[in-house]
């Protein structure tokens, strides 16, 4: 398989890697970068876990090509809050015990942050669609939605 | 969210008065570091040369192999490959029958069926190795309908190819017929349900220098995986030992097919000398682990003109795929709960577990209910129609209570809070109102509302009970902190919070000075399988008899330091109290309590209480059951047969509820899982292959589809629960089906027979009954 050397940004720190070509992103966190907080359920881009922010997007990690990485920037969940503080929506997440088996967790708050970052007053319609591509099947979804709605307003109180 | 705590807790010499910490809603234990991305999962541990493994499987739904060829792969540097030839051990997963071998011995019975192992430095080699290895197989018959199996010529087990069969009998069938003024007859069939945890099996296998195996992976029971590695291994369970990493999710699906896949880690691993690890992908774990059984229900009940239940008749059989694994058991608890939550004068249960060559059925939240709930719950909706009853009154009429007989000769002592369910979901509902105004809209999309009242039988009951212990371990440490570890897993329900707040409770600590340490079986006794709803109780239990020697040390230092007797010190939120007010610190008491170099750690064990069970007559087959009642409403649009679930209303009685959030949060989860079921979850096989094995044709519910959820606790105590708390978990899924179908039914007069009800199914049954027409002319 033909290598290519990429160059981007993991929450913030500069990353220069030679990968194969065929490599995803999911692989290049969780194997060559130690980053397992993203998950992986499927590996074709059906369930969400996976999902990252690259230039400010939600996108499926694991459908993602090295070549696509090139000059980005990539947000993890271990990028989403520091290594103190936890961001509003983790805060939220706790607050409205919308964590069981965890597994789904990253990627559910990753795409809640995309929704956050784009609209920070969702309705609910809203927030189910922007959460529409993360499956999850522990919680029924319910508290899922309550959490990212006080997170908003947490952002809100902020400001 | 507070609940009202009971005054007085009387048990194993308890001086807690009130209870401070069981009863509230303390955070999640494990959520902070799962939110933080910085739980460990299997697939999150690496070791030095670690190899990556695949599994080579059988295309075919059951052939004779005629060779196995490992092709280029012998010779190529530091790839190992294994057949059933290389295993040194048993090839055998222990279970109940012991019948599924971890790698195909000559004949493959399902598509799907693990037949060689390969393990190689790089994870993104394995796909072309495995594509290396050539199998000549020689296809056989193959039998895929269960009915049609039991008179099959094709053999797969004993000669009718039936895995396990149960009956009982109670009065007299016939006559209760007689007396019958209405009799409804019909068969139902419900599907296969998928598990669908996002996380998919995987396990790591590490070599010891004695000659072991360490075991890490994602598990419900560690002390299956540990026999049966030591088994396929041919070494001594002592020289095996299994940890449980973080588990994202298992409903079922990780309780005998971990053990499946830590062999056949364990097997590269013995064989390479190296750590060895193994993650199924999304594709191979829907085709290869168990499923919840597909079911078909024969059902026949007769009431009297008042609406009392006089006979039940069920034959139920169940779809097991090509190995018994947990069949006879998940049959048997479908056996005991075949005549729903009611008093039933003349009953005749006939159960029977087939084999198939299809892919093993198992466990899957609800073991072998949900399927027999769906026809009873049906059932009894048709009666009340016949009857002209409202369905919630025809329940209320026939539902146990305290002091009846359950069909199968089990006397109900206590804990029965199956009226309350019934009443508080009814009223909380809206019922009497929505059953007089829902589908009586304008237009093609028209309301209904449903119920069902289900029981669960708590623990393993009598078919599982020489497994029915547990064991625990705490440990006190000079800073005045706790440490505590039990055989039972967390997979997301929830349990070790609610164990923390039983040993915080238990030893007066505050809850955020309680750690739980992992699962490990070195750490504890076999503690059993976490199924069945029993972690809370089995090992909430092991802890308090753990706790009770360390008690009684720091309330006899306590007496002596603060000079009152002992029976007026209270331990609690990190205090020690006398009279009311806090006197001295527990740190202090601890410290002293080391000073005084007293043992300061304890192991606790429980065994599960009495249960018994014959066929024909039955017996008290559960320590304990579990009651609720479901409402749901729904929406169905006559031009698309499209089902739309509004709310669901979801009553439980649970004895006690340790953590209500948990509790609720069990509620909403299990509830769209069981609207999953009811709705649009099914696997689908051509010539018993499955043909849906992903999750863009596998479909569960998202949060698009989430209705609203109303949880309703109710706490009938458990006298030999810890605090009263009777196992929760499973019953919230049980149940939802039926009530959705009868809310269908409410809606649009249409009876749904077979799960899942599709848009397309319960199209087709409109236009069949003339609904669809009938929207048009007006
Ligand atoms: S792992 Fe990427 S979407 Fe499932
Ligand atoms: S919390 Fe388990 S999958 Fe979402």
């Amino acid at each position: 398989m033909k290598k290519l050397t990429v160059n981007f940004t993991v929450n913030g720190e500069r990353v220069r890697l030679r990968v194969p070509a065929n490599r995803t992103l999911l692989d290049i966190l969780r194997e060559d970068l130690g980053l397992t907080g993203t998950k992986r359920g499927c590996d074709t881009g059906e369930c969400g876990a996976c999902t990252v922010l690259m230039n400010g997007r939600s996108v499926n990690s694991c459908l993602v090509l090295a070549g696509e990485v090139e000059g980005a920037e990539i947000i993890t969940v271990e990028g989403l809050g520091g290594e103190e503080a936890l961001h509003p929506l983790q805060e939220a997440f706790l607050e409205e015990d919308a964590v069981q088996c965890g597994f789904c967790i990253p990627g559910m708050l990753m795409s809640a942050k995309y929704l956050l970052d784009r609209n920070p007053d969702p309705s609910e319609e809203e927030i189910r669609e922007a959460i529409s591509g993360n499956l999850c099947r522990c919680t029924g979804y319910i508290p899922i939605i309550r959490a990212i709605k006080r997170a908003a307003l947490k952002l809100k109180e902020r400001k | 969210m507070m609940h009202a705590v009971p005054l007085k807790w009387a048990g194993c010499g308890s001086k807690i008065a009130k209870m401070e910490i069981v009863g509230k809603s303390h955070r999640r234990y494990d959520a902070l570091y799962k939110a933080r991305g910085k739980a460990v999962y299997v697939d999150d541990l690496y070791f030095p040369h670690m190899l990556y493994a695949g599994v080579k499987r059988s295309p075919h739904p059951h052939a004779r192999i005629k060779k196995i060829d490992p092709g280029g792969l012998k010779g190529k540097k530091d790839v190992f490959f294994v057949s059933y030839e290389d295993i040194p051990g048993a090839n055998k997963l222990p279970i109940i029958f012991d019948d599924w071998p971890v790698l195909a011995p000559g004949v493959a019975r399902f598509a799907g069926e693990a037949v060689a192992l390969v393990a190689a430095p790089k994870k993104e080699l394995i796909p072309e190795l495995l594509d290396e290895i050539e199998v000549e197989y020689e296809p056989l018959e193959a039998v895929f309908d269960p009915e049609l199996s039991m008179k099959s010529k094709v053999r797969l087990f004993g000669d009718n190819n039936v895995f396990a069969s149960y009956y009982y009998d109670t009065g007299d069938i016939e006559k209760g017929f007689q007396d019958a003024d209405v009799i409804v007859e019909d068969t139902y069939r419900t599907p296969y349900q998928e598990h669908a945890y996002i996380e998919t099996q995987g396990m790591v296998a590490v070599p010891t220098p004695d000659g072991g195996m360490e075991i890490y992976g994602s598990m419900q029971c560690p002390f299956y995986v540990q026999k049966a590695v030591a088994g396929v291994l041919g070494i001594g369970m002592n020289k095996v030992r299994v940890v449980q990493m973080e588990t994202g999710g298992a409903f079922g699906g990780k309780e005998d097919m971990p053990s499946q896949v830590a062999s056949q880690a364990a097997l590269l691993a013995y064989v390479s000398g190296h750590p060895v690890k193994l993650i199924y992908s999304r594709e191979e774990d829907i085709l290869s682990m168990s499923k919840r059984h597909p079911g078909i229900i024969k059902s026949r009940v007769g009431a009297k003109k008042d609406g009392t239940l006089v006979a039940v008749d069920t034959t139920y059989i169940l779809d097991s795929g090509a190995y018994a694994t947990l069949s006879p058991a998940v049959l048997w608890r479908g056996t005991v709960h075949a005549c729903g939550p009611y008093r039933v004068p003349n009953v005749r249960v006939r159960s029977y577990a087939v084999a198939t060559n299809k892919v093993p059925c198992g466990a899957f939240r609800g073991f072998g209910a949900p399927q027999v709930i769906f026809a009873m719950e049906s059932q009894m909706d048709r009666i009340a129609e016949e009857l002209g009853m409202d369905p919630a009154e025809l329940r209320e009429k026939n539902l146990v209570r305290e002091g009846d007989t359950m069909p199968y000769g089990h006397k109900l002592a206590g804990s029965v809070g199956t009226l309350e369910t019934l009443k508080k979901a009814v009223e909380k509902s809206g019922w009497k109102e929505k059953r007089k105004t829902y589908g009586k809209e304008e237009g093609f999309k028209k309301r209904g509302i449903g119920l069902a009242t289900i029981f669960y039988g708590v623990g393993l009951g009598a078919a599982g009970k020489q497994l029915d212990r547990s064991g625990a371990y705490i440990q006190i440490t000079e800073d005045g902190k706790v440490a505590f570890a039990v055989g039972t897993t967390e997979m997301g329900q929830g349990m070790k919070t609610a164990l923390a707040q039983i040993v915080a409770e238990e030893l007066g600590f505050r809850y955020e000075d309680v750690a739980i340490l992992p699962t490990d079986t070195s750490r504890v006794p076999d503690s059993g399988p976490t199924v069945a709803s029993r972690a809370t109780v089995m090992s909430g239990n092991a802890l308090r008899n753990a706790a009770k020697p360390l008690r009684e040390t720091l309330i006899k230092i306590a007496s002596e330091l603060l000079s009152v007797p002992p029976e007026k010190i209270e331990l609690k939120l990190g205090d020690v109290y006398v009279d009311g007010s806090p006197k001295l610190s527990l740190d202090e008491l601890i410290k002293e309590a080391y000073r005084r170099r007293e043992h300061m750690a304890s192991q606790g064990y429980y065994v599960a209480p009495h249960t018994s069970w014959e066929n024909k007559e039955g017996g008290e087959a559960y320590m304990v059951y579990a009651w609720a009642t479901k409402i749901a409403e729904v929406e169905v649009d006559l031009l698309t047969g499209e089902v739309k679930v509004l709310r669901i209303t979801s009553a439980h009685d649970v004895g006690k509820a340790v953590n209500p959030t948990l509790v609720e949060g069990q509620i909403e989860g299990g509830a769209i899982q069981g609207m999953g079921y009811a709705l649009m979850e099914d696997i689908l096989t051509e010539g018993g292959e499955i043909i849906n094995n992903n999750f863009s044709t596998y479909i569960i519910p998202t949060i698009v589809d989430a209705p609203e959820i109303i949880p309703i606790i109710v706490e009938r105590e458990f006298d030999k629960g810890p605090y009263g708390a009777k196992g929760f978990a499973e019953q919230p899924l049980m149940g939802i089906a039926p009530a959705i179908t009868n809310a269908i039914y409410h809606a649009t007069g249409v009876r749904i027979k077979e799960l899942p009800a599709t848009p397309e199914r319960v199209f087709e049954k409109l236009l069949k009954a003339g609904k669809v027409e009938l929207w048009k002319e007006k």
